[in-house]
């Protein structure tokens, strides 16, 4: 490529790189905006520090139907991460142990939840739970959950099991240890951080997920995602701002923290 | 964990999961697609009426059903549930939930009126055939419904009238959008991919943080962040009415329209599509370009014939993943879509929750669930046949 070419090809890429993260980057600034409004106004723009506030972060803070809203989505997580993390890491280390053909069958059912477009979940589960009287309740979303964030787990542990050793295991067997010893001594460690990440996915999947939420849950059960979903489409205000940049940060720590783990991994395999 | 039997091994491990998602998620998914053919409100409503309908020969006016009609009105007004007889009733044929009502009134005061006395339209066979024909529990109407279609009172098939006509045009609209989108995602992400599996480490790091973030940022996030950017009182706006290239009537419709959810999926599904090529890019030897350079080819005609079959297998992916995802997509269209921008997700979600129209909402899920899995079965497949497998 000559340097003129090589120039407007980087270029084009800045633009498409700009394209996927300044909106999120725009949100951050507007969200110390001391007036009801989503657009910078004079002062903000002549940085002068009057122009700035922290109302709405005030706002989301003091209101119970935001705390409400994050208390019920940490709790959803908090059961919803142990548990597809605990069944997908399981069914991972299953699955390199069935013969090819029923492998590839169970490995389709697995994957289903992430083929099928998640309104038509939702629409089933609600016609599945009605009946039951689990609707507006937490367990039906904890279960639809589950079902979303457990195939995530499958393929994070699968892909850091393939670069798993087996004939490990056969050395721990001759040297005396049982199995259930030997997985806790030899594999659990190895696979380590891709349970790790797979969990991180697992929560991620439940905290953000809004269509099941929708769908499942009352008043009392009202998810962050749901209250974002009434700032936007019923009452657009301002808070919606300092609760997405929050969200933002919480991602960008918890990405930090997956390329750790990642970097952690590579070092120990390197190690190894 | 018994080395002699690694199989049953597997299997102990994997059913936790298979189980769980049979019961969460398939046996939910089974329920839906029962719905679109059985529907016993109607039945569970006039009992009496269905029984007696159900050994009619349907022809002329059955007395016997005329009875039984007569007791289901009865006890439906007694418990309060003619409105939503009467309701039901009308969405299957225009015109019943009037009938109903006066019948319903008309019994209240003199029980043992004839039903052909209180209105002649019960004297017309349609009716009974029509009726014959809701009360039954299982039913194709739905399915019908959701492809425009409708049923005469003698059974036969005929297109919804024009002004009804809604659903097939959206799985049209809904295809086009995502076959748009797809290409969209095409043409910024093939670059994007290429500048990812070309750079240098620390570069290439920067790159793939960027196309992570807004991947693992919620999707409520997003849409609020393109509703400020894009809105009519948005930073976009305002900027280019700041710098006077638009007036204050011409502030641009950017969002709350199909514009708004073709950008707006872009951006979401644009992720999708890089990362599944990167690492198909990420993957290739070097020496194929190298040698096609060596050999005197300009570099246009080394990426024509050389470079972009090579990747062709990542294209598949990316394309066929974010075909797929939008497809079903709800969250995006349902808020920045306005009017115009909705896709058949959206309807699916209106008829379960605003009209209520559950059948006809399990119906619309069950062709869109038809259509995707016959995509994501039958493309890679093609694909496999048309060499695009590395």
């Amino acid at each position: 490529m000559n340097r003129l070419a090589r120039f407007g090809f980087y270029l084009l890429c800045g633009l498409i790189a700009a394209f996927l993260v300044l909106p999120l980057l725009v949100i951050v600034p507007l969200s110390f905006n001391p007036e009801p409004y989503f657009s910078f106004t004079p002062a903000m723009l002549q940085l002068d520090p009057a122009g700035w506030s922290l109302r709405w972060y005030r706002e989301i803070a003091e209101s119970a139907q935001w705390r409400l809203a994050l208390r019920n989505s940490l709790s959803i997580a908090a059961v919803v991460t142990p548990l597809a993390t605990l069944l997908g890491t399981m069914a991972a280390l299953g699955l390199r142990r069935l013969p090819t053909r029923p492998r590839k069958m169970v490995a389709v059912i697995i994957a289903s939840p992430l083929v099928v477009p998640v309104i038509l979940f939702a629409t089933g589960v609600y016609f599945f739970l009605a009946p039951l009287g689990l609707t507006q309740s937490f367990t039906g979303i904890i279960l639809a959950h589950t079902a979303l964030a457990a195939p995530y787990v499958v393929v994070t542990v699968g892909s850091t099991l393939t670069t798993f050793d087996e004939r490990l295991l056969r050395a721990a067997s001759i040297l005396g240890s049982p199995p259930l010893s030997a997985f806790f001594k030899v594999t659990l460690p190895l696979i380590a951080p891709g349970i790790a990440s797979g969990a991180l996915f697992a929560f991620v999947t439940s905290f953000d997920e809004a269509v099941i939420a929708l769908f499942l849950a009352g008043y009392d059960q009202r998810t962050i995602p749901l209250q974002m979903w009434s700032g936007v489409r019923d009452q657009l205000s301002p808070a919606v701002l300092a609760a997405a940049t929050l969200m933002v940060l919480l991602v960008t720590i918890i990405m930090l923290a997956a390329m750790l783990i990642a970097r952690s991994a590579r070092s120990a395999g390197a190690r190894r | 964990m018994n080395a002699a039997s690694p199989s049953r091994a597997g299997w102990a491990l994997v059913l936790p999961l298979v189980a769980f998602i049979a019961i969460a998620f398939l046996a939910p998914i089974a329920t839906m697609l029962l719905r679109s053919v059985h529907d016993p409100e109607i039945t569970d409503l006039m009992p009496r009426t269905r029984q007696a309908l159900a050994r009619w020969d349907g022809i002329g006016v059955p007395q016997m059903a005329a009875e039984a009609v007569t007791a289901d009105l009865q006890e439906a007004s007694a418990t309060n549930q003619i409105g939503r007889l009467a309701q039901r009733l009308n969405r299957e044929q225009n015109g019943l939930r009037r009938l109903i009502d006066v019948t319903a009134r008309e019994l209240e005061q003199n029980p043992d009126t004839q039903l052909a006395r209180i209105d002649p339209g019960w004297s017309d066979p349609d009716l009974w055939r029509i009726l014959a024909r809701v009360t039954s529990p299982w039913t194709g109407r739905h399915l019908l419904n959701a492809l425009d279609v409708t049923v005469t009172a003698d059974g036969a098939l005929v297109r919804q009238e024009e002004v009804r006509r809604l659903y097939v045009d959206l799985f049209l609209r809904t295809a086009w959008v995502a076959a748009l989108v797809t290409l969209i995602c095409a043409l910024l992400g093939y670059p994007y991919a290429y500048a990812m599996a070309a750079s240098g480490p620390s570069l290439r790091t920067l790159l793939l943080f960027l196309v992570l973030l807004p991947f693992w940022t919620s999707l409520l996030v997003r849409a609020t962040a393109w509703i400020v950017l894009l809105q009519r009182r948005g930073v976009i706006n305002e900027g280019l009415l700041a710098m006077g290239l638009i007036s204050e009537t011409g502030r641009l419709d950017l969002i709350y329209n199909m514009t708004g959810t073709i950008i707006v999926m872009v951006h979401v599904l644009l992720p999708f599509f890089v990362l599944p090529l990167y690492s198909v890019m990420a993957g290739l030897p070097t020496s194929y370009v190298r040698a096609s350079a060596s050999l005197g080819a300009h570099p246009l005609r080394t990426f024509a014939r050389v470079y972009l079959p090579l990747t062709y297998p990542g294209v598949a992916a990316g394309g066929l993943l974010v075909f797929i995802l939008s497809l079903g997509y709800y969250v995006t269209p349902a808020l920045v879509g306005g009017r115009t921008g909705q896709l058949i997700s959206n309807q699916i979600a209106f008829h379960m929750q605003r009209s209520l129209n559950w059948g006809l909402a399990a119906a619309l899920g069950t062709l869109l669930l038809l259509a995707v899995l016959l995509l994501a079965l039958t493309l890679p497949r093609l694909a496999e046949r048309g060499g695009l497998r590395a």
